[in-house]
């Protein structure tokens, strides 16, 4: 029973996660290594990664930010319509990333709310619709974080006499580091591939505002499959790098309880 | 109001509310004021055209075959990964998220590479390119949340309540069935519900794989996308709308379930001596 079960979740495993992956590799590196070096040396491919990252630059710290200040007011304080504020922080993951890319569309666009405003088919909105879409992740692993250790260190640190930002840097803070860290290490990942969202806003002008995900598209749509999953593999190994750093984490927070 | 001990309540409530608003309600509110400008006669008719009924026959239906395969391999990976020690466990553990880190495009050509007709799998069974393979891509996507909503509920599951089942004369099926299943269902249902909504909306990666046929292998995100480029913005609201109902609801229903769950939680033990 136990091999039997053991059996086919690695088979499972195999057949939809590890077998795709490895394909990505097998055709990056179809034509040799120099193909490769080759594709991402590309200066299309180099001015996509620099889009990439100038997007997760601004995103992610937006996220933690805000994050920080939804955690603390949820957790630590009573108010009306609360349950209202957690599902409201929740909205981006039951979107589809097509209709969130729309929905800035339909505000920026030629006739939407502020038309003439360069936002959509421009950096801008690429930047809007993938904080858009990452909204939750930062708050989500600092909610129950925060909820779990309670106010009492915070308010002996006040009657102390700390001061309310000594407190928030001093106690509040490193409580919640590993959650903190977590919640922004799955906000980048989403924020570096987000795809359907971007394509939307994106007008897709070459060099100007193209992300890496977008760029793997064009490439495989123009059929240079080498050159799509050679660029493929950048993505693959932030994803890779991702879970290392989860597990890493999700170690440490368990031999800290 | 009782006065607060706690500094920050007005700040960081502010920064909530307005960070949000200006961010997520105000932006979803366009898609509410958009279609109430339409009339509702063309609203119904987008709405309910034959390219829009098959493509909602598409999303739900391959979601919602997605989404059982998730569910009943999920829960065999989560048993594993919990009740069982093997070498190459802790990878496996890892990889389960895969599909969360891994950028939607990336998995499109990655499975369509290995499912088309000259990709490995894909020379035996050519997947790709047709609904099958739109399954396919909704499988990828979905099994985190299949998977994640059940390991925690069976690593609080005491295996001593298997065991006592079993003394007391249960077969391995009726302890499964009437121990462990009872236990796991409400986090079986949401991982489903997850998968499920999660497939509804999931554009990245089907695209590439579905070949994208109207009327066959067209799912309904493609079809909103397709209207966005005619520039047809009321089209692409209107089919906007009933795909959000659609998650809205689900996302509701697993709140919902969430919550009743926390309201009846009881030690497990407890609940078999009952």
């Amino acid at each position: 029973m136990r091999r039997l079960l053991i059996g086919i979740a690695l088979g499972f495993m195999a057949l939809f996660v590890v077998v795709p992956l490895a394909t990505v590799f097998a055709s990056a590196f179809r034509d040799g290594i120099s193909a490769y070096v080759h594709a991402l040396g590309d200066s299309e491919a180099r001015s996509a990664i620099k889009l990439t990252l100038l997007v997760a630059a601004i995103a992610v710290p937006c996220n933690v930010v805000f994050g920080l200040a939804a955690a603390w007011a949820i957790t630590r304080f009573q108010f009306p319509g609360k349950r209202v504020l957690v599902t409201v922080i929740d909205l981006p993951f039951a979107v589809s990333p097509v209709i969130a890319g729309m929905l800035f569309v339909l505000l920026f666009g030629a006739r939407g709310w502020f038309p003439g405003s360069h936002i959509v088919f421009a950096v801008p909105g690429i930047v809007m619709v993938t904080t858009f879409v990452t909204v939750p992740f930062v708050a989500r692993e600092l909610i129950p974080a925060l909820e779990a250790r309670g106010p009492a260190q915070e308010l002996a640190a006040l009657t102390l006499g700390a001061s309310p930002w000594q407190t928030f840097w001093r106690v509040t803070l490193p409580n919640v580091k590993l959650s903190l860290v977590y919640g922004a290490i799955l906000c980048t990942a989403r924020a570096v591939g987000e795809f359907g969202a971007v394509s939307v806003v994106s007008g897709h002008i070459r060099g100007e505002t193209n992300t890496v995900p977008l760029h793997v598209e064009i490439l495989y749509n123009d059929f240079h499959y080498q050159a799509a999953f050679a660029v493929a593999t950048v993505l693959v190994w932030i994803a890779l790098a991702t879970l290392v750093i989860e597990q890493a984490l999700r170690w440490r927070m368990r031999r800290r309880r | 109001m009782r006065r607060r001990a706690l500094p920050g309540f007005g700040l960081s409530l502010g920064v909530t509310l307005a960070y949000l608003g200006l961010l997520v309600v105000i932006p979803l509110s366009t898609v509410v004021l958009k279609t109430a400008e339409l009339p509702a006669g063309e609203l119904w008719a987008t709405v309910t055209s034959s390219r829009a009924l098959a493509s909602y026959a598409l999303s739900l239906g391959a979601s919602l075959v997605a989404a059982s395969i998730d569910l009943v391999f999920g829960l065999v990976i989560a048993w594993v990964l919990v009740r069982y020690r093997f070498p190459g466990r802790r990878i496996v553990d890892a990889l389960v998220d895969l599909p969360f880190a891994l950028p939607t495009a990336v998995a499109g050509i990655a499975l369509t590479a290995t499912w088309s007709p000259h990709g490995l799998f894909g020379r035996v069974l050519p997947l790709a390119y047709s609904r099958a393979g739109v399954v396919v891509a909704l499988v990828f996507i979905g099994l985190p949340f299949a998977v994640r909503s059940v390991q925690p509920v069976l690593e609080a599951l005491d295996p001593r309540l298997e065991e006592a089942a079993a003394t007391l004369g249960a077969t391995r099926v009726q302890t499964f069935r009437r121990v462990v299943l009872p236990a796991l269902r409400p986090a079986l249902v949401t991982g489903f519900a997850l998968a499920f909504a999660r497939g509804l909306g999931e554009y990245g990666s089907v695209v590439f794989i579905s070949g994208n046929m109207p009327m066959k292998t067209e799912i309904t995100p493609l079809l909103i996308m397709t209207k966005l480029e005619q520039f047809d913005y009321a089209g692409a609201t209107a089919l906007a709308l009933v795909i959000l109902a659609a998650s809205f609801a689900i996302l509701i229903a697993v709140n919902g379930l969430a919550w009743r769950g926390k309201k009846r939680v009881r030690p497990p033990a407890a609940q078999v001596v009952r």
